[in-house]
């Protein structure tokens, strides 16, 4: 009965938007993304012209430094922040059309909790400490929290409903966070080893966890879009969704995969990043309207973007050193977000 | 049986003045502060120097026990950590409440009016970048931080009129904002402070005495009679603003009202014992099952179920691992998520 009420309160404008104008959009979006990239891969300790960067992935040298690098270094960092940003975004905007709430992300799921205590137990019990392990815990501590909370949400005969979903997400999240505090509290070597991680960061990930995590995130990526459809009259609310002949139980389940496969492995890449998979499908929303068709696509493109460019921030405010990009994202994204809410959100 | 009113009214004879609560609102209230009364007695009795129940029972009530130390463990060290951790836990209850009322999501807790994050920052800076800030200054500067940003979100939020969903949306910008800046003194900050910004975050009602509980008892002893007083406006903001107005109901002005009372019952609890989480949460959605939806029941029940969780956590927090004291925050979820989990089981049939 509480969250029955949100969806008619998210945000209408009255932009025209048709079909054309939209696919315009994407193809916009898909060109600043391409443009971000390539400016990723420039900037850093050591510029690198942009013309050099084309020449290093069509025809690569492998005597030039230069090439060396951006193989190395740039090309992974600039690729992990875009697959990240946009399995945030996605996964964030799946969340939020389920769960019909507009503070739902992928968090919800208990994602970035699970994987968290995972990577902290395992580096508090097994005293591991490599990026690649880190992110094999993280994926199994997010796998593991989002089937607790689906099935402890799914409990009764409604099924999943949001509100189950969403208050089993919140208790169980809670749980798993205290203990998570309580083994960085208690152990200061655990602490200091995981703060940086904790923080969120695309630094340093090589291309090998990249092409590992790439089919997993692809596949929920495909399985996102190929549901917008089903998503869109979802979001209308379960019982018009049922009356236009949904098996709902089905899209709710396959869309909760897709969820777990996108930020499940954009934790495990990253560590967790808040803020992207919570406020990018806001503001999508409030760029192309409540259908998920577009929302979906949309997503994609402006969380890698988004990313991308907040990492670039990242490297360049405090040069030679760097903030963990999990900071710059709400240090940029937080005011124009509020910006955004007080230009469009009428009522 | 079955013709049974749900409901209990209770009017005063001479004054223009009833009440209509849920029936099951008396027996659960009954129960919680009985349950909470016990977690107390026991909590005061075990430490360095335990107590039997018997004699914390006699030493609080001022009967004699044969043994003058006692009057002083009891009243001077341990007795104003449990009033502490009842009035805070009593607060986030029913602040929770008020802000899962007004609106309608589930999810909101006094957290996003900022109350947390901008608490935290305050704490944080001081106690990360600043260093040797005196333990008196924390909870003013803290309760500062949570009423500047709170005051903020509403301010940001307003365009010709109050909207539940811009402050939630407003809400969640700038506490992302802040939960940021607080982040980045923990990943940059020296690992020892960094360690006591954690535990401040936490929430923890170590050490707290009377000099913490006189200035938090005049906040909740008007907010709380002030909420309760508001319940039945919740009850029609909680049917829709269109159906509030209609009941005559002056929707800007009580909601702000409302809003200023969660603001200062949740600012005063944070203040005290550090931003304790999971109360302000979960008590609501604990009562809301224990006693329906109702909010002339829910508030009270909301309230004396957040102070029951956080005595119970202090309680845990300091025998578990004894003599190594837990937070009573870190402790919070841990009591309180299995009993939700399990209300959520007996419930299954729904």
């Amino acid at each position: 009965m509480v969250s029955r009420t949100i969806s008619r309160q998210t945000p209408v404008i009255g932009l025209a938007r048709s079909p054309l104008m939209l696919l315009l959009g994407l193809v916009v979006c898909a060109a600043l993304l391409a443009l971000a990239l390539i400016a990723s891969i420039a900037f850093g300790a050591a510029d690198i012209a942009p013309i050099d960067v084309w020449s290093a992935l069509v025809s690569y040298d492998s005597t030039s430094s230069e090439h060396l690098i951006i193989w190395t270094l740039r090309l992974p960092r600039a690729v992990a922040a875009a697959m990240v940003g946009a399995a945030l975004a996605v996964a964030g905007a799946l969340m939020q059309g389920l769960t019909r709430n507009p503070l739902a992300d992928p968090g919800i799921l208990g994602i970035e909790t699970g994987a968290a205590l995972g990577v902290i137990a395992a580096v508090f019990f097994l005293k591991i400490s490599s990026l690649t392990l880190y992110a094999l815990f993280a994926f199994a501590g997010a796998a593991l929290t989002a089937c607790a909370v689906y099935l402890l949400g799914a409990l009764g005969r409604a099924g999943p409903t949001p509100l189950k979903i969403t208050i089993a997400g919140a208790a169980l999240t809670a749980l798993l966070s205290s203990l998570s505090t309580g083994m960085l509290i208690f152990n200061q070597r655990t602490l200091e080893e995981l703060r940086f991680w904790l923080a969120g960061s695309v630094a340093g990930r090589d291309l090998g966890l990249l092409l590992q995590a790439g089919p997993y995130m692809g596949f929920g990526l495909l399985l996102a879009l190929a549901l917008g459809r089903q998503i869109t009259t979802l979001s209308l609310g379960d019982d018009i969704a049922k009356g236009l002949g949904q098996r709902t139980g089905w899209v709710k389940a396959l869309s909760a995969i897709a969820t777990v496969l996108l930020a499940g492995t954009a934790v495990a890449v990253a560590g967790p990043i808040g803020f992207i998979g919570l406020v990018i499908p806001h503001t999508v929303r409030f760029l192309v309207g409540q259908d998920y068709r577009w929302i979906l696509p949309y997503a994609l493109l402006v969380g890698a973007l988004f990313l991308v460019l907040s990492d670039i921030a990242a490297r360049l405010v405090v040069r030679p050193a760097e903030l963990p990009v999990g900071i710059m994202t709400a240090l940029i994204g937080g005011p124009c977000f509020v910006y955004l809410v007080r230009w469009r959100v009428k009522r | 049986m079955t013709s049974r009113s749900p409901w209990l009214t209770l009017r005063v004879r001479r004054l223009p003045f009833s009440v209509r609560i849920d029936r099951r609102v008396p027996p659960v209230l009954a129960l919680a502060l009985l349950a909470m009364l016990t977690a107390m007695v026991i909590n005061i009795g075990v430490g360095e120097y335990p107590i039997a129940p018997i004699d914390v029972v006699r030493t609080v009530l001022g009967l004699p026990t044969g043994n003058e130390d006692y009057s002083f463990i009891v009243n001077i060290l341990r007795l104003p950590r449990m009033l502490v951790s009842a009035l805070v836990g009593l607060a986030l209850g029913v602040a929770g409440a008020i802000m899962q009322g007004l609106t309608r999501n589930p999810l909101a807790d006094p957290g996003i009016l900022g109350i947390s994050a901008g608490a935290g920052l305050v704490a944080v800076t001081l106690i990360v970048v600043v260093r040797d800030v005196p333990a008196a200054v924390l909870p003013l500067a803290s309760f500062g931080g949570a009423a500047a940003l709170a005051a903020l979100i509403y301010m940001l939020a307003w365009r010709g009129g109050d909207s539940p969903i811009r402050l939630i949306l407003v809400g969640i910008g700038l506490g992302a904002v802040c939960s940021a800046l607080t982040s980045l003194m923990i990943t940059f900050g020296d690992v020892y402070d960094v360690q006591r910004a954690l535990i401040w975050l936490t929430g923890s009602v170590y050490g707290r005495s009377w000099e913490q509980f006189w200035p938090l008892l005049p906040w909740v002893a008007v907010f709380v009679p002030l909420a309760l007083l508001l319940a039945r406006d919740l009850n029609a903001f909680n049917l829709g603003e269109e159906i509030a107005r209609g009941l005559g109901i002056p929707v800007t002005m009580r909601r702000g009202l409302l809003l200023l009372t969660a603001v200062a019952l949740a600012g005063a609890s944070v203040a005290t014992a550090g931003a304790i989480g999971f109360v302000g949460l979960i008590a609501p959605h604990l009562a809301r099952r224990l006693v329906g939806p109702d909010h002339s029941g829910l508030l009270p029940t909301a309230g004396v179920l957040g102070a029951l969780l956080v005595v119970a956590a202090d309680l845990l927090g300091r025998t578990l691992f004894a003599p190594i004291e837990l937070p009573a925050g870190l402790i919070t979820a841990a009591v309180g998520a299995p009993f939700f989990i399990t209300l959520l089981w007996q419930q299954r049939k729904g």
